[in-house]
C-alpha cells in the first residue's frame, strides 16, 4: 500500500495562489545604474544611502552566482527581472488600517492573517509588506513610548541615519555573496528595529512579507538592532500568490546585539512552491546573519520553511562577544518538486560562546532536502561549545535528504558534538494510526509535528499554531 | 455482528485465507488458535483493512455492512478494533496525543462532541492503574522504547478508552510474564459486553484460562477445520495441531 498511497498523497494545491488587483507601479525589467537610481530617488534617499547601493552595485557586476549549493534551476536572466514594483497610490499611504486597499485586507484574509484583529489580540505590531512598500503599521505610539524603533526600512534611512550609517552592512557587507550584493544595490524595503539600552520590547514584532506582481524580485532588506541590555522578539512570516514564472527574491536580514542584547528572530514561510511538476515557484535565496558583537549577547533563529521551489538560507551567528550564545531551530518541508538547501552557520570568536542547533528536515514527493552547517571554532575562543541534532524524515520513496556538517575546530579546549538520524513514515505506522480511526492525512501530519516539536516549542505560541496548521496543508496529499 | 464467509485473500501471489466462515455474535468470545502461518493474523488484518492483502472471493458483513467496502479508518471509528501483534513504534508523537486523537474521531463519527482533556485524561490514569501500566507511558513516544509487555498493556489500554464493538486481540498474549497475563486477561474480561464481540487470536490455552471463550475455532492452511467449546483448546493443548491437520485431511 505505502508507495502506491505515499505518491498520490503528494497532490495538493496552493492554498494562496490568487492575485490581488491592485494597480502597481513597476519599474520596465532591467538592471543598470539608472535602475539604482531611480529605486534611491523613488524613495527620497540621502545621498549616502544612493552611493551605498550604488558601491554594491559595481561589486556585484564583479561577482559571480554561487554553484556550490545542492541546487538545480535554470540560469536566472537578471535582466528581465523588474526590480521595483509598488502600490500605486504611494504619496498618499494609509495612516491607518482604515485607510488601507480594502482588496488588500482582503488578501490578508484569505491568507487567514486578519491583521486588525489578530495585532489587537496577540498584541503584535504589525508592518505589512505589501509588494515592496509598507502599506500599514500599527501599534507604532506603544513602541514609541518604550523607545523602540519599529518602521519601515525606507523610513529608517530618512529618519535615523546615523543607525543605518552605523550598522548596515555591519553584519552581512556588501559584497558577502552575490545575492546580498544584489540586494544591497537594489533593495525595495524592509523593516528597520532600534530597541534602546536595557529595554524589553513590551510586544512580539511581526512583519509579514507578501510578493504580489509578477516577475518582480523581491529584495527586502531588514536590520535589527538591541542595545545593551535589550530584550526583543522578532516575526517574520510569508505568502504568494500562484505565479508561472519564477520570482526572484534575495532578501538580507541583519542582527546586531550588543552586550546582554538578546534577539529571538522566528520565521514561517510559505512562498508559491510551484506546482507539482516544478513549474513556478520563488526562488528564495536569502542572507540571514547575526552578530553577537558585546558580550553574553544572545541570538536566536528558529524557522519554519515549507514554501518557495527553492530555498538556499543559512541564518547564522557570529558569537564574538564573550559568552555569546548562538541558536538556529529549524524545520523544512520539502514537496513535490522543491528543492531547499538550507542551514546555519556558528562562529565561535569570544571565549566561552555556545551554540545549538537543531535541524529537522521533511521530503515528500520527489523533492530534495539540504542540510548544511558550519560550526567553526576560531583559535581564541577557548571553552566554546556546540551541539547539533540533524534529522530528517522520509515520506515516499522517491525524496531526498542529504546533511553537510561542516567542522573546523582551531582550538582544542572546544567540545563539539553533532548527531543525526534519517526516519522514514513507514506504511506500518500509517496503518496502525487508521486502525485507530485517524486519516491518513490526520496520521501523517499526527507523525510530522511529532518529528517537529522540538522545533515549534521555540516559536511564540501564536505563531506555532500558524506553523503546525501550515505544516498541514504543505504535506497535503504527501502520504495516500 | 461478523459474517464472514468463504473468504479467500492473498498477498502478492500466496494464497492465505482459502475459504474461511465465521459467524461471530454480539456479547461472544471467540478464541481463534492454529499453527504458524495457518493465517491467522491475515484474518485479523484483512478484518481491519490491511491493503497488502488483496481480498479475491467472499464476503465480510459487520452489523448488516459490507466492511470489505471501508477504510481502515471508518471500520476503526464503526467499533472495529484490533490489537497488534507487533505494535509500531511511532518516535516523538505523544502516546496520550494519539489516543485522545482516536477516542475523538470515534466521538466525532458518532455525533459526539471531543473528550474534554481533563477528563480524558482522568480516565485514561484510571484505565492504566487498572492494567498496571507507569502512568508516564502515556508522555511517551508511541511504543518507543516500550518493553514487550509494555506495548501489549498500550493495546489493551486503547482498546479499553475506545470501546470498540468488534475487539480482535492479535496475539495479545504472547511475551507476557504472569503478571502481565493477568493484567492484560482482566483488561479484555472488562470490556466483556452483552454488545460486544472479543475475537482471541492466540497460540496458547494459556490466556484462555483467564479469558474464558464461548466458541474455539482451529484455523489451519486458510480455512476454519474445527470449532467446539473451551475443552477444544484443552485437547488442542494436550494433542498439538498435527492432532487437527490430520483430523482435518482425514
Amino acid at each position: 500500500m505505502a508507495s502506491e498511497n505515499m505518491e498520490s498523497l503528494v497532490n495538493r494545491r496552493y492554498e494562496h495562489g490568487f492575485v490581488t488587483d491592485i494597480e502597481t507601479e513597476t519599474f520596465p525589467p532591467g538592471l543598470d545604474e539608472g535602475v539604482v537610481r531611480a529605486i534611491s530617488a523613488r524613495k527620497n534617499e540621502p545621498k549616502f544611502m544612493l552611493e551605498w547601493r550604488l558601491q554594491a552595485y559595481r561589486q556585484w557586476l564583479e561577482m559571480r552566482e554561487p554553484t556550490w549549493a545542492h541546487v538545480h534551476y535554470p540560469q536566472i536572466k537578471f535582466n528581465e527581472i523588474s526590480y521595483f514594483a509598488a502600490p500605486k497610490s504611494d504619496d498618499d499611504r494609509p495612516k491607518s488600517l482604515d485607510e488601507v486597499d480594502p482588496k488588500l485586507l482582503e488578501t490578508y484574509e484569505k491568507l487567514g492573517i486578519p491583521l486588525h484583529e489578530r495585532a489587537r489580540l496577540a498584541g503584535v505590531a504589525v508592518d505589512a509588506v505589501f509588494d515592496s512598500v509598507s502599506v500599514a503599521t500599527t501599534f507604532k505610539e506603544k513602541l514609541y513610548e518604550a523607545g523602540v524603533i519599529f518602521c519601515p526600512f525606507s523610513e529608517a534611512v530618512r529618519e535615523h541615519p546615523e543607525l543605518i550609517k552605523k550598522y548596515l552592512g555591519s553584519v552581512v557587507p556588501r559584497r558577502d555573496n552575490f545575492y546580498a550584493a544584489l540586494n544591497s544595490a537594489v533593495f525595495s524595503d524592509g523593516s528597520f528595529v532600534y530597541i534602546p539600552k536595557g529595554v524589553r520590547c513590551p510586544m512580539e514584532l511581526s512583519t509579514y512579507f507578501r510578493i504580489n506582481a509578477a516577475n518582480t524580485g523581491q529584495f527586502e532588506r531588514t536590520l535589527i538592532i538591541a542595545d545593551e541590555g535589550s530584550h526583543v522578539s522578532y516575526l517574520e512570516g510569508c505568502t504568494a500568490p500562484m505565479r508561472d514564472e519564477n520570482q526572484l527574491h534575495a532578501a538580507v536580514v541583519e542582527l546586531v546585539a550588543l552586550e546582554d542584547a538578546e534577539i529571538k528572530y522566528s520565521t514561517v514561510q510559505n512562498w508559491y512552491p510551484g506546482d507539482e511538476n516544478g513549474v513556478g515557484g520563488i526562488y528564495n535565496f536569502v542572507t540571514k546573519r547575526g552578530d553577537c558583537r558585546g558580550a553574553n549577547s544572545k541570538i536566536s533563529w528558529t524557522q519554519v520553511e515549507t514554501g518557495s521551489a527553492i530555498t538556499w538560507k543559512y541564518p547564522s551567528c557570529i558569537l564574538r562577544g564573550a559568552n555569546s550564545v548562538g541558536e538556529f531551530y529549524s524545520v523544512a518541508v520539502v514537496n513535490n518538486m522543491q528543492q531547499a538547501d538550507t542551514g546555519t552557520k556558528m562562529i565561535h570568536i569570544g571565549p566561552n560562546t555556545r551554540s545549538t542547533i537543531v535541524s529537522k528536515g521533511i521530503s515528500a514527493g520527489k523533492a530534495q532536502n539540504v542540510y548544511r552547517g558550519l560550526v567553526r571554532i576560531m583559535p581564541q575562543a577557548h571553552g566554546a561549545r556546540n551541539h547539533t541534532q540533524c534529522d530528517s524524515l522520509l515520506i515516499g520513496s522517491e525524496c531526498g535528504a542529504h546533511t553537510f556538517p561542516y567542522m573546523e575546530i582551531k582550538n582544542p579546549s572546544a567540545k563539539v558534538e553533532h548527531e543525526a538520524t534519517t526516519s522514514k513514515i513507514s506504511a506500518d505506522q500509517l496503518f496502525y494510526c487508521r486502525q485507530r480511526g485517524l486519516s491518513e492525512e490526520d496520521a501523517v501530519n499526527m507523525i510530522v509535528n511529532g518529528f517537529c516539536k522540538e522545533v515549534f516549542k521555540e516559536l511564540p505560541m501564536e505563531f506555532a499554531v500558524e506553523a503546525q496548521a501550515l505544516l498541514n496543508v504543505s504535506l497535503e496529499g504527501a502520504v495516500g | 455482528m461478523l459474517e464472514i464467509k468463504n473468504l479467500k485473500t492473498r498477498i502478492g501471489d500466496t494464497e492465505i485465507l482459502r475459504g474461511l466462515t465465521l459467524s461471530v455474535q454480539a456479547g461472544e468470545v471467540h478464541a481463534i488458535m492454529g499453527p504458524n502461518g495457518s493465517g491467522k493474523s491475515t484474518l485479523a488484518l484483512v478484518i481491519a483493512g490491511h491493503d497488502d492483502y488483496v481480498v479475491t472471493d467472499g464476503t465480510v458483513t459487520y452489523n448488516g455492512k459490507n466492511l470489505l467496502d471501508l477504510e481502515p479508518e471508518e471500520r476503526a471509528r464503526e467499533g472495529v478494533f484490533l490489537g497488534f501483534q507487533y505494535p509500531v513504534e511511532i518516535p516523538g508523537v505523544n502516546n496520550a496525543y494519539l489516543l485522545k486523537a482516536a477516542v475523538n474521531a470515534k466521538r466525532r463519527h458518532n455525533g459526539q462532541g471531543e473528550v474534554d482533556a481533563f477528563e480524558f485524561l482522568k480516565l485514561a490514569r484510571e484505565k492504566m492503574a487498572a492494567l498496571g501500566m507507569d502512568p508516564k507511558l502515556l508522555n511517551r513516544g508511541i511504543n518507543e522504547g516500550f518493553s514487550g509487555g509494555e506495548k501489549k498493556r498500550n493495546e489493551v489500554l486503547q482498546m479499553t478508552m475506545l470501546e470498540p464493538s468488534l475487539a480482535i486481540l492479535d496475539e495479545t498474549d504472547s511475551g507476557l510474564d504472569i503478571d502481565a497475563l493477568k493484567a492484560v486477561a482482566k483488561g479484555i474480561n472488562t470490556l466483556r459486553s452483552p454488545d460486544r464481540a472479543i475475537v482471541l487470536i492466540t497460540h496458547y490455552q494459556r490466556l484462555l484460562d483467564y479469558v474464558q471463550p464461548d466458541f474455539v475455532h482451529v484455523l489451519s492452511e486458510g480455512r476454519i477445520v474445527r470449532s467446539g467449546d473451551k475443552s477444544l483448546a484443552l485437547e488442542l493443548e494436550d494433542k498439538g495441531y498435527d492432532w487437527v491437520r490430520e483430523a482435518a485431511s482425514a
